[in-house]
């Protein structure tokens, strides 16, 4: 606490009783050293949090507006989008703002992927990070249930009776979680009232996420330790600034979106009012969710004991079973991959099968958008073996049989061998273990 | 005298201490249960949405062949009218041709009637056939377009993901034409 300083007597004040300020400048100021090395895909961290600070300013001020109530939901967001002052950019930046939370997200996440970003010592970092991908998905999905259109219904519906297939328990919990016989008045009041809580809980375990991050720091594109101080920069005002220039950036997207193709990444079957009586011919839900629902969809057949016709897991719980399991196998990642190697830079094989998983996971994204029968239900059922093999079986393999590329002795050396060619005859460390 | 007491009370003070911690511990984890099963329980269908539970359906007016679709506790219910041809083909089918046996006599109470509730068992989308110029499905009952299921004549699953029959209400005959669901 040492490197605080400042000629303000107030901030002097409040620092000698309660020490803020130099808080927060070891956490995103001064007095935090960063690598640096750090690329343009180590913004989305931060891009991740404004984002979802700009959820929860637009999502407070709609829940003023919006009536929790199946006779009237539908058209208090009309209402919102008519008659109340700017509402219509306040719900568009709120719609839209989700799918730019899920693709920074994303990036976020494959960054994380390629540059062995969940391996020791930031096991912990990685998985609270998938905590916060688990509770952003069921806040997004009960959030697109509010308008009460007829996706919000169907949508609503189906993923709801995906608990049905739990065994022996599978009816009464979903019972229990519409607060009736169907989807109905009492599960879209208790939508509402998680849909204001979690991003509440997604804010309490981000600043967990910060914490263990700020315990060893960033990783970094070449995926070594930071040797010293000479391999780090303060994150204020280097990264800051970056950061700055990034939001910049982020925000020219995002307002095209909002302001040109609002409905873009949207369904137009949800401005037609929830009707429980008739289901669209089509049932797809956000893209964000697609490649899961492939997944989802993509087991169509009973798991059993084979030519006994003894079945263990029926197709419908096997499904689910899939879903979920893409998600949790992300948690027991950093025991999946041994390789002591970190960024994929150095990984020659490893690279090629990463860049499957990119392809993979949107093929399987496009798959779920496709009606799941014929030739889409067949590429989902290879695309999703892929994706579950490339964690269980080629990344334990890799860490075994892949000779990787010899690491530089320091960050520095890659950049300054581009920049000037000083230390080109610096010799190469054949490798390093973490 | 002095040592005696000592050892006694080291030694069952141990127990005794063990004791108590298990038995506040197990009164805690009793005592917190049953502070939260009330904010469960609360979740589950209320009196009201219970009062809702039964529905009376006037049966006079849908000719032979009709079929119509009411509310029952916010899923649709399906009453089909069957047309002689059609129970005669609900009956023809051989039991262990279906994923879900289930003979045509034990999902009616008078053959001609036929009510169902009309929610697919596999993710819960109303089936297509209601309406006139629907798809049937490859087996003249109903066919679900969100995955592909088929459903008889008898509303029996025969082909597609769903895991059972299309469910039977409670139900019973108040008058020739009159039932009460629920």
């Amino acid at each position: 606490m040492s490197g605080f300083q400042s000629n303000n007597g107030v901030i002097r004040w409040i620092e000698h009783r309660m020490p803020i300020f130099s808080f927060l400048d070891h956490s995103v100021g001064s007095e935090y050293p960063s690598p640096k090395n750090l690329s343009y895909l180590w913004n989305f961290g931060s891009l991740a949090g404004i984002t979802l600070v700009i959820m929860i300013a637009t999502g407070i001020l709609l829940a003023m507006q919006y009536t929790a109530h199946v006779d009237h939901a539908f058209e208090s967001v009309e209402r919102i989008m008519r008659d109340v002052n700017y509402g219509w950019l306040i719900r568009y930046i709120h719609m839209n703002g989700a799918s730019f939370f899920f693709i920074v997200v994303y990036i976020h996440i494959f960054r994380g992927l390629y540059y062995g970003s969940y391996k020791a010592p930031r096991e912990l970092l990685w998985m609270l990070g998938v905590v916060i991908l688990l509770l952003m998905m069921a806040t997004a999905f009960m959030g697109y249930v509010l308008p009460w259109g007829q996706m919000s219904f169907w949508g609503a519906k189906v993923i709801t009776n995906l608990f049905s297939a739990i065994p022996f328990f599978g009816e009464t919990i979903v019972v229990w979680l519409w607060g009736g016989f169907t989807v109905d008045n009492p599960t879209l009041n208790r939508f509402f009232a998680l849909h204001y809580l979690l991003p509440f809980v997604i804010v309490g375990v981000v600043i967990l996420h910060i914490w263990a991050l700020h315990r060893f720091g960033s990783n970094n594109p070449v995926g070594i330790d930071t040797k010293g101080p000479q391999d780090k920069i303060p994150f204020h005002p280097y990264y800051t600034v970056k950061d700055a220039f990034g939001l910049g950036v982020f925000l020219v997207f995002f307002a095209a979106v909002v302001f040109y193709i609002p409905n873009y990444m949207g369904h137009a079957d949800n401005y037609i009012p929830a009707n429980p009586l008739s289901t669209p011919a089509h049932i797809v839900p956000e893209w964000y969710f697609l490649p899961f629902y492939a997944i989802l969809r993509a087991i169509t057949f009973d798991i059993g004991i084979p030519f006994t016709g003894v079945v263990i897991i029926e197709a419908k719980l096997g499904g689910v079973i899939a879903m979920f399991g893409a998600i949790a196998v992300l948690f027991i990642l950093p025991w999946l991959d041994r390789s002591p190697v970190r960024s994929g830079r150095f990984r020659p094989i490893f690279r090629i099968f990463f860049v499957l998983l990119f392809i993979d996971a949107i093929v399987l994204g496009y798959a779920g958008s496709q009606p799941a029968e014929g030739l889409w239900l067949a590429i989902a059922q290879v695309s999703t073996a892929y994706y579950f093999a490339y964690f269980l079986i080629i990344l334990p393999l890799l860490s075994v049989f892949e000779t990787p590329k010899p690491l530089p002795t320091s960050i520095s050396e890659p950049v300054l061998r581009g920049g000037g060619g000083t230390l080109a005859g610096a010799p190469a460390k054949p490798m390093e273990k973490a | 005298m002095a040592e005696t007491a000592t050892t006694a009370q080291a030694g069952s003070g141990e127990t005794r201490r063990d004791f108590l911690y298990l038995a506040a511990g197990a009164m805690g984890a009793v005592g917190a249960a049953s502070a939260v099963w009330p904010l469960i329980a609360s979740m589950n269908p209320s009196a009201e949405v219970l009062a809702l539970a039964s529905t009376e359906v006037d049966l006079a007016p849908v000719a032979e062949g009709q079929r119509i679709t009411v509310t029952w506790r916010g899923n649709p219910v399906f009453i089909d009218h069957r047309t002689p041809a059609q129970i005669e083909q609900a009956n023809a089918v051989a039991l262990d041709e279906l994923p879900d046996p289930e003979a045509d006599e034990a999902r009616v109470v008078k053959p001609e009637w036929l009510v169902m509730i009309g929610v697919c068992t596999h993710l819960g989308c109303v089936p297509l056939g209601q309406k006139t110029g629907q798809s049937r499905g490859e087996y003249g009952g109903w066919f679900c377009p969100c995955h592909g299921s088929h459903y008889d004549t008898s509303g029996r699953i025969r082909k597609g993901p769903a895991p059972t029959n299309l469910p039977v209400p409670p139900y019973e005959f108040t008058a020739d034409t009159t039932i009460v669901i629920g």
